[in-house]
């Protein structure tokens, strides 16, 4: 008896819990799927017709194209494309190094170094743009992919992080036996550190790969000329010309979603384990 | 001196020179962009703060001048009210995701779809977010007709983006629309690093969810979701996307960010600007410490899983055996 109801409450959970996700779900889903209804709608569809109701066809892609020349996405998505390859290189590269150095040397002004670094994560980064844009101006650097692609580089604080992190768990006597064996430092580093590094090196990529291929605010006070835009400035010139046709603009938003969604999708573990990791800094 | 040819390659050789040598090279490149971009920006944005000026041309300066400005202008401080609806939206979402992560834990079927439809829009980008939600909200489309298929009347319902009465709401909850599924993922990494033999043992004991939760879940997490709140709070202090891109900060919902973006580049006022950011960063410094030293107070450190009369005891041990030995020596 006591079992029965015992069970009748466990279901009773059951169903709420599933409810529950379904209806978060749900809310979760409805904004994007509006969109992917509205941006394959023809003019008149739009005007007329709710815009819950699916289209008439899923083959209709005359908005996409619309919105791929009027804003000259080909091009904004070279301009990412070589940002991303660049700045995650380099991050990688960078970060791990440092973190090397942090981890296993000691030397004068080593705490410094590392509390400079701590620090840094305290102060916001927008309100840090007033200042460096004077500098990047002084510089020279403003309006120059490459000029962006350093911005990117200098904040990278979470990915030092996760080197320092993974380093500590790399036992010292695997550089000491190296060393044994002839091994310089640099050997040491490049050819047997780094390449056990993997795991974290995939967290940055995603961590980092994310906030460049997103990013924006930088992008739009360093890269005023048209054809240096990136793919999310690329879309914020969708504001002025379109006012409130959102079939177009809809298509845009799909336009610059579908490479993320299509990565993440393949690369679901890695990301969300690539998250998880990335939380754990400090 | 040796002249002989190769005593270049074995001066680098030398294990202390290469010591040096791989210090300085690795080095170099992450302290030039630290300190161009990160220390020399923060020390400029203090002296900036002085002065009144643009970014070309004259300066001068004008002391405290640029931060009287700033705390007697109500548009510019008391748009750091505006935060409170960000604070907010972040209570609802460390609430949603402790909720959502809990549920994952237990077994759930079809976990991995209702774990990517949480978590995808946090990787969409700041601008498209900010016209999917400009296109939901607008009026008599996506929110209101699903309204409407409810029984709601359209002249009923208010203009969600412009009415200054719920408009910081609605864009506030884009941010929890956004963020829940990250946290979700975050505080899920944290609940699986607990063996789950653990949970096993707990219900076989006849645990029911609730104590599963308070006594091995709860516990496991407690430094990640400290640490969220820390990170909530100044996000929240330092909230600027969904303003800037949604509504460009009409209608009274310009926060504290976006007052400062308009004054920076529009106006040019670079002194302004500078003053804002200091007292921005003055003030999240302040509430992080203060934070950590709440926490600290209440639940010992809030990162150790000792507790505060155990923490106790075990110094008094350490005291008692120094004294020992000193009165052995």
């Amino acid at each position: 008896m006591i079992r029965m109801k015992k069970s009748f409450v466990g279901t009773l959970f059951d169903v709420l819990k599933y409810v529950i996700l379904v209806l978060a779900s749900v809310i979760a889903v409805t904004p994007v799927v509006v969109c992917v209804f509205t941006a394959f709608k023809t003019e008149e569809e739009y005007a007329q017709g709710s815009v819950l109701e699916l289209p008439h066809s899923f083959l209709y892609l005359e908005n996409f194209k619309e919105a791929i020349t009027k804003a000259n996405m080909a091009r904004c998505f070279l301009n990412t494309f070589l940002v991303l390859v660049v700045v995650l290189t380099c991050s990688v590269f960078i970060s791990a190094m440092l973190a090397y150095i942090l981890n296993r040397f000691r030397f004068p002004g080593r705490n410094l170094i590392e509390s400079l670094f701590l620090f840094a994560s305290l102060l916001p980064g927008i309100a840090m743009q007033v200042t460096i844009y004077q500098i990047m101006y002084s510089l020279g650097l403003i309006n120059h992919l490459y000029g962006y692609m350093i911005v990117l580089m200098g904040t990278d604080i979470v990915s030092i992080y996760l080197f320092l992190q993974f380093f500590e768990n790399l036992p010292v006597s695997l550089d000491e036996s190296a060393t044994m064996d002839g091994c310089t430092y640099f050997g040491v580093f490049f050819r047997i550190l780094f390449p056990l590094l993997k795991p974290a090196i995939m967290t940055t990529l995603v961590l980092k790969g994310v906030s460049v291929y997103n990013e924006y605010y930088a992008s739009n006070l360093y890269l005023q000329k048209p054809e240096l835009r990136t793919i999310s400035t690329a879309l914020y010139t969708f504001t002025g010309p379109y006012g409130s046709k959102y079939n177009y603009i809809c298509a845009g938003v799909l336009i610059t979603i579908i490479p993320i969604l299509v990565i993440f999708l393949i690369f679901q573990k890695q990301v969300y384990s690539g998250m998880a990791a990335g939380a754990v800094k400090g | 001196m040796n002249k002989q040819p190769g005593s270049l390659k074995q001066w680098i050789m030398k294990r202390e020179v290469q010591r040096v040598l791989i210090i300085v090279l690795f080095m170099a490149v992450p302290l030039l962009l630290l300190l161009l971009f990160t220390y020399i920006p923060f020390l400029k944005m203090i002296q900036f703060s002085f002065y009144n000026m643009k970014y070309i041309g004259e300066r001068k300066f004008v002391g405290w001048n640029n931060y009287i400005k700033v705390f007697k202008n109500k548009d510019l401080f008391g748009s750091l009210l505006v935060s409170l609806y960000y604070m907010g939206g972040g209570v609802v979402q460390l609430a949603l995701a402790l909720l959502f992560a809990t549920m994952f834990v237990f077994k759930v079927k079809g976990e991995s779809v209702f774990k990517a439809a949480l978590f995808f829009p946090y990787l969409i980008c700041g601008i498209a977010i900010g016209f999917i939600f400009k296109f939901f909200y607008f009026h008599g489309y996506v929110l209101d007709t699903i309204l409407q298929a409810f029984g709601m009347e359209l002249e009923d319902l208010p203009l969600w983006l412009q009415n200054t009465k719920i408009n910081n709401i609605a864009l506030a909850a884009t941010s929890v629309w956004r963020y829940t599924g990250q946290n979700v993922i975050l505080f899920l990494g944290a609940m699986m690093s607990v063996d789950s033999d653990l949970y096993e043992a707990a219900s076989l004991d006849g645990c029911n969810r609730w104590q599963q939760f308070r006594y091995i879940i709860l516990p496991s997490i407690k430094s990640i979701i400290v640490l969220n709140i820390i990170l909530c709070v100044s996000g929240c202090l330092s909230a600027f996307e969904p303003p800037y891109v949604i509504t460009n900060g009409s209608f009274g919902t310009a926060t504290y960010f976006v007052q400062m973006n308009s004054v920076a580049h529009e106006t040019q006022k670079v002194g302004l600007a500078s003053a804002m950011a200091v007292v921005l960063l003055i003030l999240i410094i302040i509430c992080t410490i203060g934070q950590k030293l709440f926490f600290k107070y209440v639940f010992n450190d809030g990162t150790e899983d000792e507790s505060r009369s155990a923490a106790k005891a075990r110094k008094k041990a350490a005291k008692d055996r120094k004294r020992q030995e000193r009165r052995r020596a």
